[in-house]
C-alpha cells in the first residue's frame, strides 16, 4: 500500500495597513471602542456609496508584485449573502477579474508554491455571540456586532494546491507574513485578526494525478492552529479513506480547545453568492506609470535577501540559519561582519542563535568577537558570553573578554592540563584508547575543571587525539 | 409663477421668500388631502428656510440661483434628520444622518424644501399605487394615477405645491409621471448628477433629475444639481452644463430622428401629438425624419432583469439588524424573514425574487448575462442612430394617465408603461419629457427627446423650441 500524500491550498486574508477604510474615510484601527469608527458608507446606510481608497489599491499592488503576480485591469463584484456583521448584506470583493493573478511564493526550503490570485475586498464587522455554547451563533442568547472592522481593506491571497505538509503550510504563512511586513502592506498580526487563514485539505495516494475531495478548514487563528488542524485533518481523512468511506466536500470549523474539526456546512448547503459586477464602482485599471511607481518603492523581499545572504556567507540558500537570520532581520549585520573579516558560517550561526530577539550589536564589534573566536583567542562558550554582554551592555569585545578573564590560555598550559588528566586517570585512558570514544568528554571535563573553563573544548579534543596517535 | 421668476424676484428683494412659501403651503393645504402628493410636508422647516433666505437678501447677500424657490423632494432622497421612507413600511420613521448631495446643492442655491413626495415603494412602479402610504392622484383628474414612480413629485409640480421637484428615474420614473401630469421631466446622462444619498433601486440605471412646470425651470434646477461629486464613483468628472444660456439657440439644422418602433407602441392620440411635435421642430428649422431602433423593444425585458437583479442586492440591507423595521423571530433567519415579509410590499417582493433568480447559479448567464448582452446591443444601436441624428424624438408613454387600479392586477401591463423610456436608462443617455397637448380624454400627453451622452444642451434647445411652438 502506497503512502498518503496531503494536498493543501491556503486562502489568506490580510488586512491592509491603510489609515482609512477601503471605501470611506473612517479610521482603520484595531481595538477601539465598538462602533465608533463608522459612517453612513461602512454602515451601509441607504443612499451611501463606496469610493475606492487609492492607498489600499497601492498596497494590494505591492502584495501582487511581491508575490510575482501580474497586476491586471480588474473590476469589483458583489458577493451576496445575509449575515448581521455585513452591513449591506453583500461584500464588495473581486471575482473573475481580480487585481493580481498568477504569482508564486518560494519557501525557505526551496519549495515553490503557486499564487493563484491576490484580490481586494472589504472586511466584515465582528460578531460576538453571548451566552449559549462556545461563542458560536447556535445556541447563543444574543449577539453583538461591532462595525469598526466593516470596510477595512483586505487582500485575499489564494495559493495553488502546492503544499504537501503541515510544516510547509506553516512555512508558507510565515514567509507570507514576512513579505507582507517587509513591504509595509500589513502588520500581519494573527492575534489581532489582521491575518486569517482558511485551509483546503485533501488526501491522495502518493504519485496519484487526481486530487482527492477536499475539506475547507476555517477558524485557524495562529500558525500553530494551522499545523495542528492540518495534522488532525490528515488523520481524519486518512481514517475515513482507509475505512473505505468517502471524504465529504464541506466546510469545517477548527476547535482549538478540543483539537479537532467539525462540520459547518456541506457542499449542498453552500451559499449561492450571486456574484455580479458592483455597479457603484468603476473598473480599476492601474496605469503603467502607477504600477512602475509602486514597483520602484518595493523593498528587497525576504527570498531575495536569503539569496544575497547565502552568497555573502558562502552557504546554500536553503540553509536553515540563512532563513532564520533573514527572518530576524539580521542579514545586514551578518553581511557587514563578513565584510569586516568574519567567517560567514560562524557569523550566520552566532547571529541565528545568539542574537534572536536581541537588539543587534554594532557590526564592527560583532565581527571582532567572531574573529577572536576564529583565531582561538576565545572558546565558543566564551565568545557567546562576550556576545551576550555586547548585546545587553555594549562595549569593546577585547575589554569585555578581559573583564571576564577570558584570556585564551597558552597552548602549553592546555597541553599540560591534558597530560595531567591522562596521568591521573590511567584506567579511563586505557578504555578511551580501547575505543570507548565517549570518554573524550570525561577528559575534556577534567581539563575544563583544571583550567577553570578557559580551555577551548575543540583544542582539548584535538590534543587527546594527538596523544592517542602518539601512544 | 415660475421658479426662475421667483428666484429673480426674491434675489432682487421684490418679493419675500416667506410670501412665496406661504402661497405654496396654502396650495398644499387646499388640495393635498385629495391628491396625497406628499409623505411629509415640512411646514415649519420651509418657513424657517424662507426666513433665512429673506434675512440674507436683506443683509445684501445672494442666497443663490434658486433663492426662495419651493422644491419638493422624492422620498428616496436622504434628508438629514428628516424621515426618508421610500414609501415603505421598512423605512418608516428612519431619519438619515446625512443629506444627499443633490439636497445639499439645492440648499446652497437658496431653495426651500417644502416636503418629501410620495412614490412607488423603493421606486418600483409606474403609478405610485405601490406606496405603502396610499396612492397619489393625478391633479388633472383625481380618478387617474399620476404615473410613477415619481408620481408625488410630478403631482406636486402640476398642482402648484412646489415650483420644482426632484425625482429619480431608473426606467422612466421621472419622464412617465411628468408626461401624465403635464409637466417637464428630465432624466440626465448617467453620472451627470450625483447619486450620493439617493436610496438605490438599480444602481447602474438610477439617475436624479428635475420636474418643473416649464423647460427653463428644469434647466435652472439641473444646472444647480449637476456636476462632479467625489462621493459618487460613477459621477462624471466635469462641471454642470450651461443650459439656461442655450434655450433660445433654436433647432435650425438639427437632425432629429423619430423612433419608428416606439411610435408603433402607443395609442393613436399619443401618436398624433408626437407627429405634431415633429412638425413643429421641422417648422423651426430642424431636419426631421424617421429612424429605426430595432432593439428598442428588447429593452423592456433586459431592463426588468438587470434592474431587479441589482435591486435584489441593493435591498438586502433591509434586514432588521441596524435600522428601520424589525420583526422579531426565534433566530436570526426567522427575524430576517419576518422583517422582510412585513416591511416590503408585493411589488418589491416580486422584483427581489425575480432579481435573485436572475443572478442564481445556473441561471446567471441565461438571464443576467443575456440581459447585459442585449443592453450592449441596444447601446450600439442607439450610438449608430446618433451618428446620423443629433436627437431622437419618441413618445414618453403609450397612453395618457390611466385610472387607479386599472393595471394593478397585471404587473406585465404595468411594466409596458415604461417601454418608451427604458432605452435611455439602459444606454445611460439623457432624455426628457415635454408636455405636448392633450389626448382624446383631455389628459396631458408628453413627447420625449433623447440625446447621446452629455447631449443635454442640444436636448434642452429642442425642448424649448417645442414648448415655444405651443405658445
Amino acid at each position: 500500500m502506497t503512502e498518503w500524500e496531503m494536498v493543501v491550498g491556503l486562502e489568506v486574508h490580510c488586512e491592509l495597513a491603510t489609515a482609512t477604510k477601503l471605501f470611506c474615510a473612517c479610521p482603520n484601527a484595531f481595538g477601539d471602542e465598538p462602533n465608533t469608527n463608522v459612517c453612513p458608507v461602512c454602515l451601509g446606510l441607504p443612499g451611501s456609496l463606496p469610493v475606492l481608497n487609492r492607498h489600499a489599491v497601492e498596497l494590494a499592488m505591492r502584495v501582487g508584485l511581491a508575490l510575482h503576480c501580474s497586476v491586471e485591469p480588474s473590476i469589483f463584484h458583489r458577493k451576496n449573502y445575509f449575515y448581521p456583521d455585513m452591513p449591506k448584506d453583500y461584500q464588495i470583493s473581486q471575482y473573475d477579474e481580480p487585481l493580481n493573478v498568477g504569482g508564486r511564493l518560494d519557501l525557505p526550503d526551496g519549495t515553490r508554491v503557486g499564487v493563484t490570485r491576490a484580490h481586494l475586498e472589504e472586511d466584515t464587522g465582528k460578531t460576538t455571540h453571548v451566552g449559549g455554547g462556545g461563542g458560536r451563533i447556535h445556541g447563543a442568547d444574543h449577539s453583538l456586532v461591532d462595525y469598526n472592522r466593516a470596510g477595512v481593506p483586505l487582500v485575499e491571497i489564494v495559493s495553488e494546491p502546492d503544499i504537501r505538509s503541515a510544516e510547509q503550510a506553516k512555512a508558507y504563512v510565515n514567509e507570507l507574513r514576512a513579505i507582507l511586513v517587509a513591504i509595509g502592506a500589513s502588520d500581519a498580526r494573527m492575534e489581532e485578526g489582521s491575518l486569517r487563514i482558511d485551509a483546503n485539505v485533501s488526501m491522495r495516494r502518493a504519485g496519484a494525478e487526481v486530487y482527492g475531495t477536499r475539506a475547507e478548514i476555517k477558524n485557524l487563528n495562529s500558525v500553530r492552529s494551522l499545523g495542528r488542524a492540518l495534522e488532525y485533518e490528515v488523520r481524519r481523512q486518512v481514517g475515513r479513506l482507509e475505512a473505505g468511506e468517502a471524504v465529504v466536500q464541506e466546510t469545517r470549523h477548527w476547535n482549538e480547545d478540543e483539537g479537532r474539526t467539525s462540520s459547518m456546512r456541506s457542499k449542498e448547503e453552500a451559499y449561492d453568492y450571486r456574484y455580479f459586477p458592483e455597479p457603484d464602482l468603476v473598473a480599476l485599471a492601474p496605469s503603467a506609470e502607477w504600477l512602475a511607481g509602486v514597483r520602484a518603492v518595493l523593498p528587497v523581499l525576504p527570498s531575495e535577501r536569503r539569496v544575497d545572504l547565502a552568497r555573502v556567507a558562502g552557504v546554500a540558500e536553503t540553509d536553515a540559519a540563512v532563513a532564520a537570520v533573514v527572518q530576524q532581520g539580521l542579514d545586514g549585520l551578518v553581511t557587514a561582519a563578513v565584510g569586516a573579516g568574519a567567517d560567514g558560517r560562524l557569523a550566520l550561526n552566532r547571529a541565528a542563535n545568539e542574537l534572536a530577539h536581541a537588539t543587534p550589536p554594532d557590526a564592527g564589534a560583532f565581527a571582532k568577537v567572531l574573529r577572536m573566536e576564529a583565531d582561538g583567542r576565545l572558546t565558543a562558550t566564551q565568545a557567546k558570553g562576550v556576545l551576550a554582554e555586547l548585546v545587553s551592555a555594549g562595549g569593546d569585545p577585547e575589554a569585555i573578554a578581559a573583564a571576564k578573564g577570558f584570556e585564551a590560555l597558552e597552548g602549553d598550559v592546555v597541553a599540560g592540563a591534558v597530560d595531567a588528566a591522562i596521568a591521573a586517570h590511567p584506567g579511563e585512558w586505557e578504555r578511551y584508547a580501547g575505543g570507548e570514544a565517549k570518554l573524550a568528554g570525561f577528559f575534556v571535563g577534567k581539563v575544563m575543571a583544571a583550567t577553570a573553563g578557559k580551555a577551548d573544548g575543540k583544542a582539548v579534543t584535538a590534543l587527546l587525539r594527538e596523544r592517542l596517535a602518539g601512544r | 409663477m415660475s421658479a426662475g421668476e421667483i428666484a429673480r424676484d426674491v434675489r432682487a428683494g421684490v418679493r419675500s421668500a416667506r410670501d412665496v412659501v406661504e402661497e405654496h403651503l396654502a396650495a398644499i393645504a387646499g388640495r393635498e388631502d385629495e391628491l396625497h402628493a406628499f409623505n411629509l410636508v415640512l411646514v415649519d422647516e420651509a418657513r424657517a428656510t424662507a426666513d433665512e433666505v429673506d434675512r440674507r437678501v436683506a443683509a445684501g447677500e445672494d442666497p443663490g440661483p434658486l433663492a426662495g424657490v419651493p422644491v419638493a423632494l422624492k422620498d428616496n432622497l436622504c434628508t438629514r434628520g428628516v424621515p426618508t421612507t421610500c414609501s415603505s413600511r421598512m423605512l418608516e420613521g428612519w431619519r438619515p444622518p446625512y443629506d444627499a448631495t443633490v439636497v445639499t446643492r439645492l440648499s446652497r442655491a437658496g431653495a426651500v424644501i417644502v416636503g418629501k413626495t410620495n412614490m412607488d415603494e423603493f421606486a418600483m412602479g409606474s403609478s405610485t399605487e405601490n406606496s405603502a402610504f396610499g396612492p397619489t392622484r393625478n391633479p388633472h383628474d383625481p380618478s387617474r394615477v399620476p404615473g410613477g414612480s415619481s408620481g408625488g413629485s410630478a403631482a406636486a409640480v402640476a398642482a402648484g405645491f412646489a415650483a420644482l421637484a426632484l425625482g429619480s428615474d431608473t426606467g422612466g420614473s421621472i419622464r412617465q409621471p411628468a408626461a401624465l401630469c403635464g409637466v417637464v421631466g428630465v432624466k440626465p446622462t448617467y453620472g451627470l448628477v450625483s447619486r450620493y444619498g439617493v436610496v438605490a433601486f438599480a444602481s447602474s440605471l438610477d439617475q436624479i433629475g428635475p420636474l418643473a412646470a416649464n423647460v427653463a425651470d428644469a434647466a435652472l434646477a439641473l444646472e444647480v444639481i449637476a456636476g462632479h461629486d467625489r462621493a459618487d464613483s460613477t459621477s462624471i468628472p466635469r462641471p454642470a452644463p450651461a443650459l439656461s444660456d442655450v434655450l433660445l439657440d433654436g433647432v435650425d439644422g438639427l437632425r432629429v430622428g423619430v423612433v419608428r418602433e416606439l411610435v408603433d407602441a402607443v395609442d393613436p392620440d399619443v401618436g398624433r401629438r408626437l407627429a405634431e411635435a415633429a412638425g413643429a421642430l421641422e417648422a423651426a428649422g430642424a431636419k426631421v425624419d424617421e429612424v429605426h431602433l430595432a432593439t428598442a423593444s428588447l429593452g423592456l425585458s433586459a431592463y426588468y432583469l438587470l434592474a431587479t437583479a441589482e435591486a435584489s442586492s441593493n435591498l438586502a440591507r433591509y434586514d432588521g439588524v441596524r435600522y428601520g423595521l424589525r420583526v422579531d423571530g426565534d433566530d436570526i433567519t426567522a427575524m430576517y424573514g419576518a422583517t422582510r415579509a412585513a416591511g416590503f410590499g408585493a411589488e418589491v417582493k416580486r422584483r427581489i425574487m425575480l432579481g435573485t433568480y436572475a443572478l442564481s447559479a445556473g441561471y446567471y448567464d441565461a438571464y443576467y448575462g443575456q440581459a447585459q448582452r442585449v443592453r450592449t446591443l441596444l447601446i450600439r444601436d442607439m450610438e449608430a442612430a446618433y451618428a446620423s441624428y443629433d436627437l431622437l424624438l419618441a413618445p414618453t408613454t403609450p397612453t395618457t394617465a390611466f385610472e387607479l387600479g386599472a393595471k394593478t392586477a397585471d404587473p406585465l401591463t404595468m411594466y409596458l408603461s415604461d417601454v418608451c423610456t427604458i432605452p435611455s436608462n439602459l444606454a445611460g443617455h439623457p432624455a426628457m419629457s415635454v408636455p405636448y397637448g392633450v389626448g382624446d380624454d383631455g389628459l396631458p400627453i408628453g413627447v420625449q427627446l433623447l440625446a447621446p451622452a452629455l447631449g443635454e444642451a442640444t436636448m434642452f434647445r429642442a425642448a424649448a423650441a417645442l414648448e415655444a411652438s405651443l405658445a
